[in-house]
């Protein structure tokens, strides 16, 4: 169920926010998003964050991109057309391997590099043309925005903010994505 | 203050009085006669079959046309086989002074590696690392008796190691005279062998002396002297040491090929001690980490240790390879003659030390997790050691025992001694000072340091 109604908690340090997302944490409400100009270390820990898993998917792309590369090339310089270039054995591919072995080093890596660079943008959401979710034009400046959702507790969650240093806190109409 | 536990001073005693053992044994065992290794031939090509054979049978076709050449038709096949066992003698001899050689030059190697990632460590004012710098000190203790052994050995092994200081090499018209020898003659001869492995020694341990002198007087200063005057050898080192190191590695290694050259050789041989040396440093801190006297280490420091295991495995691997496929591909037969002798003769621990220093660590290695487990990176370094030893082996014995190697007594009781040495001489210059720098300016964040 999608809240209707959220508050934006506005704050002018990275410490601040830090303890703020701590105390919000404690008190068991829920945070929908927080929006920093830079990276807060430990932020995603505090939030209780899932650790990401884009190393995972990084590695098997890199094993994806060594078997094209094997793939390829012993199709190519071995089954396809098995040339005698300068004198190099191209009876097998564990003959000729070495030479292979920069390619097979650079298609795993640019595997791993470019698949995981779109997975990042996939799963961020990230495309040319794309519409900013950006709920305050200050975030991207020197303003952290933390975002809750309300269940007919304003009165609670406002105090609540108000102690823990917000600067400014807003109940918004949360816009439908 | 670190005390030396007695069942550990035992344990090293123990490693060294059986090493020592062991080597004596390789001593004895291997003074055989021209006629003992005539038989022996002879009842190798009996059981041995195919190998022995084979290995004999190429022998005397190349021993033949060798004659050929020089002798025109006076070559006959009782030349050859002479010739031949000759050969085989003499590498039987070579084998307990190379296992010797190896192993005394891989307990140097580490040292040295950990000296040179300590001045890295102070040059670069690294954050991370000052809680381990007592644990480095001890390590670097090593190297000085270390290389003198190394030295000595070298000394006294004479042309059983390097075939250059065979008598006549360099006598035109002797029947040892070789040419290629004699062009190098005026790098490639015993006095300038020793002064030079002296100056290179020298400047490591006077560099080593003097680090650890401020060291331990930072702990007590009141300024910052002492740090500075540390951090301004630590650089002067560096530049000393990357120059002596690649000329020590053409000295005591690349020279027992004195017909081989290879330009990055300096740079293999450096970043196999440099791993080999790390690796030390991550066993010695988590051994001492489990005896509870590194309690202000933790697994963020373990993690930093563990990634340049990782980092400098693949550093190695990316040079060992550049070496081989640059020879490889281009095929040169004063170059190849190199891979080729360890090819065939040495395939498994070739082949096989790839996969122990690459394969293993990149893949144990790679994931963040894994990296802060102790017992994990206790495994993984055995292997790197174990990996970086045959790495050595591989650089030594093709060129003194050829095809008669063998892993056995002379090769272990060797890396006993040294084993042993090594673990008493560090473990004793561990209870030498605190195992915490004190007044290290960059301590506390080192201290609180986590990834």
């Amino acid at each position: 169920m999608e809240a209707s109604k959220v508050i934006h908690a506005i704050y002018t340090d990275d410490d601040v926010l830090m303890s703020a997302v701590k105390k919000v944490k404690a008190e068991k409400h829920h945070i929908e998003e927080i929006y920093t100009p830079f990276p807060v270390h430990g932020l995603d820990k505090a939030m209780g964050l899932a650790p990401t898993r884009i190393a995972i998917t990084a590695f098997m792309y890199g094993l994806v991109g060594l078997t094209v590369a094997i793939v390829m090339m012993n199709f190519i310089m071995i089954e396809d057309w098995p040339q005698n270039i300068g004198g190099k054995p191209s009876f097998s591919y564990i003959e000729n391997m070495p030479a292979f072995v920069p390619i097979m080093f650079e298609l795993t890596v640019f595997f791993a590099a470019h698949l995981m660079v779109i997975t990042f943008y996939l799963r961020s959401r990230m495309w040319p043309f794309k519409k900013a979710e950006n709920p305050d034009p200050r975030t991207t400046d020197d303003h952290f925005l933390m975002e809750i959702a309300v269940h007919g507790n304003e009165g609670e969650l406002e105090s609540l903010l108000k102690d823990t240093g917000a600067v400014e806190i807003n109940l918004v109409d949360k816009e439908a994505h | 203050m670190y005390t030396f536990s007695k069942k550990l001073k035992t344990f090293s005693i123990i490693l060294m009085v059986l090493g020592a053992l062991g080597v004596g044994y390789g001593f004895m065992t291997s003074h055989k006669s021209f006629e003992e290794v005539e038989h022996m031939l002879a009842e190798e090509e009996h059981h041995g079959g195919g190998h022995g054979e084979a290995a004999v049978h190429h022998e005397e076709t190349t021993d033949d046309t060798h004659a050929a050449d020089s002798h025109g038709e006076e070559a006959h096949s009782g030349d050859a086989h002479a010739e031949h066992v000759e050969h085989v003698m003499h590498q039987v001899h070579n084998r307990p002074w190379s296992a010797l050689y190896v192993a005394a030059f891989f307990f140097m190697m580490i040292a040295l590696g950990v000296l040179a990632f300590y001045a890295i460590q102070i040059a670069s004012q690294a954050g991370w690392s000052p809680v381990l710098f007592r644990v480095m000190e001890g390590i670097t203790a090593y190297l000085l008796p270390g290389g003198l052994i190394v030295l000595a050995i070298a000394f006294f092994a004479d042309s059983h190691l390097f075939i250059w200081l065979k008598e006549g090499m360099t006598v035109e018209g002797h029947e040892n005279y070789d040419k290629l020898v004699a062009g190098k003659a005026g790098w490639l001869n015993k006095p300038m062998f020793f002064v030079r492995g002296l100056i290179f020694l020298g400047g490591w341990v006077l560099y080593r002396h003097f680090s650890r002198k401020f060291s331990i007087a930072q702990d007590t200063a009141d300024d910052n002297r002492n740090f500075k005057k540390s951090f301004r050898i630590a650089a002067g080192f560096l530049v000393f040491f990357i120059y002596t190191e690649s000329m020590m590695s053409w000295d005591w290694i690349m020279s027992v090929d004195p017909h081989w050259f290879s330009t990055l050789f300096g740079w293999y041989v450096f970043a196999s001690m440099f791993v080999s040396g790390i690796t030390v440093i991550a066993l010695i801190s988590l051994y001492l980490k489990s005896r509870g006297h590194l309690e202000f280490v933790n697994e963020n420091h373990l993690h930093d240790v563990a990634k340049f295991m990782f980092a400098f495995s693949i550093f190695w691997t990316y040079l060992w390879f550049s070496q081989f496929m640059l020879i490889w591909y281009s095929n040169i037969p004063e170059e190849v003659t190199y891979f080729i002798t360890r090819f065939n003769d040495y395939k498994l621990p070739f082949l096989g030390m790839v996969a122990l220093n690459f394969v293993f660590p990149i893949l144990m290695l790679m994931n963040a997790d894994y990296k802060r487990v102790p017992w994990f990176v206790v495994m993984t370094g055995l292997v790197i050691l174990f990996g970086h030893y045959i790495d050595i082996f591989n650089m030594i014995m093709p060129a003194t025992v050829g095809d008669r190697w063998f892993i056995g007594i002379p090769e272990i009781s060797s890396i006993l001694l040294f084993a042993g040495l090594f673990i008493f001489v560090v473990f004793t210059a561990l209870t030498k000072a605190p195992l915490l720098v004190k007044r290290y300016p960059f301590r506390k964040e080192s201290e609180e340091f986590h990834y």
